[in-house]
């Protein structure tokens, strides 16, 4: 099975993910150009990575969404299958309407860019069943518009729903409840500012982002 | 051919911090009698007349891809250019 990292113009960390996949889970990643309609055969997950795609014109992600590939990634999604959005990736899954909600300016206006503290708020997904329910974890993040805003009725959904995986301990942002991560209503679809695949080996600072990629990784692997 | 106009602002319960930081500088340079600075985006576009209800197509531009319904607001203005034929 393949993990398929798709690449936008102006995308970012996708080497940092394929390396993550290959050289630490020793599992197969594959690029996918934002060009291609189809998905490989053989996907075990999507992976939307970080950056700057189409240069955020109009808002961030929101010209990504209209990228030949992300109609089957869509279909992959609506399949029940696991797509991770990180940074960037959280901001066109969001514009993509494959999670609720979005990401507006910091509140403070200037790009964050530095380890954050974490919580986890829900460890039964397929994105955090590694950490320990309430865990403290430490994962960087680096952005400018990563205040996550939803209405009333949304936020509540989300609690009831258990779909808040991830939130700030000292909020970087501005987003409502702290948020940092959430999961759609059927669990498989995950969006998170904070860059797991750069907190994923030691001499970056910490291991604690490595242990989201094993979450589905092993997840699937369990599935075989 | 019409020429529309587009503007899109956050919506009115969420809370604008470019606006906000505007706001403060124009205080800073003495017109503290501004009260609020909303900022926006503003689109022009000139759309061809065809057979299509141009209020549809121009509200359907902007919950499809000019406004992130979730957080922003949009009004718009239409106006038929009359074109001089000949």
């Amino acid at each position: 099975m393949k993990y398929a990292v798709i690449r936008f113009p102006g995308s970012n960390c996708d080497w940092d993910m394929f390396y993550v996949l290959r050289d630490q889970l020793h599992v197969e990643p594959i690029f996918v150009d934002y060009r291609e309609t189809e998905l490989p055969e053989d996907v075990a997950a999507v992976l939307v990575p970080g950056g700057f795609s189409y240069g955020d014109y109009l808002r961030s992600g929101a010209i990504a969404r209209f990228a030949p590939i992300m109609t089957d990634v869509k279909r992959f999604a609506g399949e029940g299958k696991p797509v991770l959005g990180i940074c960037n990736g959280f901001q066109i899954l969001t514009e993509a309407r494959l999670l609720p909600g979005g990401l507006r300016k910091n509140q403070h206006l200037e790009f964050v860019c530095q380890q954050q503290e974490l919580f986890v708020q829900n460890n039964q997904t397929a994105f955090s069943n590694q950490f320990e329910q309430g865990e403290k974890v430490m994962i960087p993040v680096a952005h400018g518009d990563g205040n996550y805003y939803c209405d009333e009725s949304t936020l509540q959904q989300l609690k009831d729903n258990h779909q808040i995986v991830l939130t700030y301990s000292e909020n970087p942002n501005g987003s409502i409840d702290d948020i940092a991560g959430i999961v759609n209503e059927q669990g498989n679809v995950m969006g998170m500012m904070p860059h797991p695949e750069r907190a994923s080996e030691d001499i970056l600072g910490g291991t604690d982002g490595l242990r989201l990629f094993q979450s589905f990784v092993e997840n699937q692997q369990l599935q075989k | 051919m019409y020429s529309v106009k587009v503007y899109v602002t956050y919506k009115a319960s969420i809370l604008d911090p470019q606006g906000e930081a505007v706001k403060t500088a124009l205080h800073r340079l003495d017109f503290t009698n501004v009260e609020s600075v909303t900022q926006g985006k503003y689109f022009e576009l000139m759309i061809k007349k065809t057979g299509k209800n141009i209020d549809e197509q121009v509200e359907e531009m902007c919950t499809e891809l000019l406004t992130n319904t979730n957080m922003e607001s949009y009004t718009y203005e239409i106006e038929e250019l009359t074109t001089v034929e000949g």
